[in-house]
């Protein structure tokens, strides 16, 4: 049985059934925050186990080295040529780990070595505490998988009420990327017993650096 | 647990009800969801705004499906994703095997997937020497006990913490009995880090297709569903043609509507969006993905206008959580892959109703499933069609085996009561019997057992209706 003949097959029986009209889609409107959005991404992410830090352009990356030493990560994966790198590697220096080849090459010490994994964010979503990640070849999708920690850093004006305004205002429609994500908090399971267990599969945790300044 | 007895509903509900530790495990998991499914739609109009949304992003989906699937796949085409088409569960199998045997696949690494379950393609790729690894946990418990999912969400809600620690005690090397469940997760994730590692390819299922832009949608929390689709090189994500979204727009209310009516999330830790393989100069993602279509009996339940709303079902089991009798019997108790009430109406449409005939009765109609579906599925009316399709079938082709349980004594026994009803001398003559002899019928006689076993026997009234009425000095003409 060929795929063509598999596919006209149960078009060709789809088509005999009876038609009925597709009905308009009703009128809904996503809740919207206004003044309080920052609050409403922040509660939110929060109630899911995710942490987020204010900070400013001019500050996030010594920020970031700081709470990387209190946390005790050693290694902070990275991709040299995303639009965070140098300021990585001016605070960060010592505990970069770059993601410049492919998965083949560096599998081994993307899954057992990397402690945290820093990426920028394309936006957030406020209604749902939600970071929205469109990965590339600088930023990588395993970046934000793998490392038991996932840094993301969001620079405030990026913040969308919800995910339609969103995807409205950016034309998502017009072209897809390879992969786009929402994520909202760290990887979790209640599986066993309904009792949430974070880091199940991707990271423990989740650091959302909130630039207020841009 | 209690093995429970081969055959029909009525045979393996006892077994699961005189189950002490199954009813205790199911009681508390589906107390927990409707608790956090009720918290999340408070607000009445809120939720009646969205639910219509969803309900007809999905009709759309329904009414339009031939056009959409071939939009679908042109879209994925261009994209660089395969599209394969399967009628069959067996063709479907064979797509997989052929494509993973081309690549020299020795292990797949499996997000959760009802369609998979659906084909049993870990049976079948184990036959043909390719080990297929689950990696959402509760996947993970069950396919280490050898049994099947008893939820389409939450598939290891059967088991308790105990049965979990003994069974990751005996199938995970150094480590002994406990029951912390962080140290149970973190025992999971050491091996199945080593599973992906070593995977060649992924599977997985898909939660909405767009038509609209070729992508296909992933939804959820433990983030193995995005290893099994960017970690190995080959990709397949399996669907049955039903599961699409029209254009990107029906997106948000549909991904509002499902975690929200699932589990009571706000939102899924994680919303997987897939629109190409790797692409030049990527550094990982898969180099190859397929997207394999599978009908398997929904074309069939698509010939019928009022048959094909089971179609619009978006999987998030709040029917199940919400049932008065999945959530004492539990989901092994249905015998099929969808159990509660969205399997009592798919499987009988799916499987037949000659197999799967016993599903429709296995229901007291009582209607929450309606009320809390997303999607608005007329639940209770299909429960009832099909009911009457078993013995009474239509001339609609949409239902297999329909009319398989037509039987001589429930046919003779209506032709009986039809003829007595007509013919008012014979009425009066058998209510004087019923009302003279019929509590000297034994409790124990044919067809009263069915009733009586779990019911006391009713007890008939010295006279007819007609004959108080006469005594009364009512005219009965």
């Amino acid at each position: 049985m060929s795929n063509a003949t598999a596919k006209a097959n149960i078009l060709g029986r789809l088509r005999a059934a009876p038609r009925t009209q597709p009905p308009p889609r009703p009128d809904w409107t996503p809740p919207v925050f206004g003044e309080q959005k920052i609050a409403r991404f922040r509660t939110m992410l929060e109630s899911v186990h995710g942490e987020v830090v204010e900070t400013t352009q001019g500050a996030w990356s010594a920020d970031l080295r700081r709470l990387l030493d209190e946390r005790g990560v050693g290694k902070l994966l990275y991709g040299p040529a995303s639009g965070l790198s140098d300021r990585l590697r001016q605070d960060c220096g010592p505990l970069l780990m770059a993601y410049d080849r492919p998965v083949e090459v560096l599998k081994d010490s993307l899954v057992h070595q990397a402690e945290a994994g820093v990426t920028s964010c394309r936006a957030a979503v406020a209604e749902t505490g939600s970071l929205v990640l469109w990965p590339t070849a600088a930023e990588p999708r395993l970046m934000s998988l793998l490392p038991p920690l996932h840094v993301a850093v969001l620079p405030a004006s990026r913040l969308f009420d919800n995910l339609a305004a969103l995807m409205e205002a950016e034309n998502w429609a017009a072209e897809m990327p390879t992969n786009a994500l929402l994520i909202s908090g760290p990887s979790k399971t209640a599986d066993i017993e309904q009792t949430l267990a974070y880091g199940v599969h991707g990271p423990k945790a989740l650091l959302v650096l909130l630039l207020t300044d841009a | 647990m209690t093995e429970l007895p081969k055959g029909d509903f009525t045979l393996r509900a006892p077994a699961a009800l005189n189950d002490p530790t199954l009813r205790a495990n199911f009681r508390r998991a589906m107390d927990g969801l409707m608790t956090k499914r009720a918290a999340q739609f408070t607000d009445k109009e809120a939720w009646t705004a969205l639910r219509e949304r969803g309900a007809a992003a999905k009709a759309r989906v329904v009414a339009r499906l031939p056009e959409l699937l071939e939009q679908l796949e042109a879209n994925c085409t261009a994209n660089g994703i395969q599209v394969h088409w399967a009628e069959t569960t067996a063709q479907a199998n064979d797509i997989v095997l052929t494509i993973l045997q081309r690549h020299n696949v020795r292990t797949v690494i499996k997000g959760k997937s009802m369609v998979s379950e659906e084909m049993e393609l870990n049976h079948h790729l184990q036959a043909h020497g390719i080990q297929a690894v689950e990696s959402d946990l509760g996947e993970y418990i069950i396919q280490l006990a050898g049994e099947a999912p008893s939820h389409i969400v939450m598939p290891c809600i059967h088991k308790n913490k105990a049965e979990i620690a003994a069974l990751f005690e005996e199938n995970i090397e150094g480590l002994g009995y406990t029951e912390d469940v962080d140290a149970l997760t973190a025992a999971a994730r050491a091996e199945m880090r080593k599973a992906f590692a070593a995977a060649d390819a992924g599977i997985s299922g898909v939660n909405f297709a767009v038509a609209e832009t070729g992508t296909l949608v992933l939804v959820e929390n433990e983030g193995n569903g995005r290893l099994s689709t960017t970690l190995p090189p080959v990709h397949i994500a399996v669907m049955g043609i039903e599961k699409l979204a029209e254009k990107l727009k029906d997106l948000p209310s549909l991904l509002s509507l499902l975690p929200r009516s699932a589990t009571g999330q706000h939102i899924t830790t994680y919303v997987n969006m897939i629109t190409h393989p790797r692409r030049d100069g990527e550094l990982d993602g898969p180099h190859e993905v397929h997207l394999l279509l599978l009908d398997s009996g929904r074309s069939r339940v698509h010939a019928d206008p009022e048959l094909r709303d089971t179609l619009r079902c978006i999987r998030c089991g709040a029917c199940m959580n919400h049932c008065p009798v999945y959530s004492r019997v539990g989901g092994h108790t249905y015998k099929f892959v969808y159990p509660g009430p969205i399997g009592k109406i798919l499987s009988p449409q799916l499987e037949g109703l000659d197999c799967a005939g016993d599903q429709p009765h296995a229901s007291t109609l009582c209607n929450a499933c309606v009320e809390v579906c997303p999607v608005k599925i007329p639940i209770a009316d299909i429960l009832v069609r099909l009911r009457s399709e078993a013995s009474h079938p239509s001339d609609s082709p949409a239902v297999k085996g329909a009319g398989s349980r037509a039987n001589w004594r429930e046919s003779w026994g209506w032709k009986g009561w039809a003829t007595v009803y007509s013919i008012p001398w014979l009425y009066a003559l058998a209510g004087f019997m019923a009302t003279r002899f019929g509590n000297l019928m034994p409790a124990s006689l044919g067809p009263l057992k069915a009733w009586t076993s779990v019911r006391a026997k009713p007890r008939f009234a010295a006279k007819t209706l007609h004959e108080l009425a006469k005594e009364k000095g009512y005219c009965d003409e």
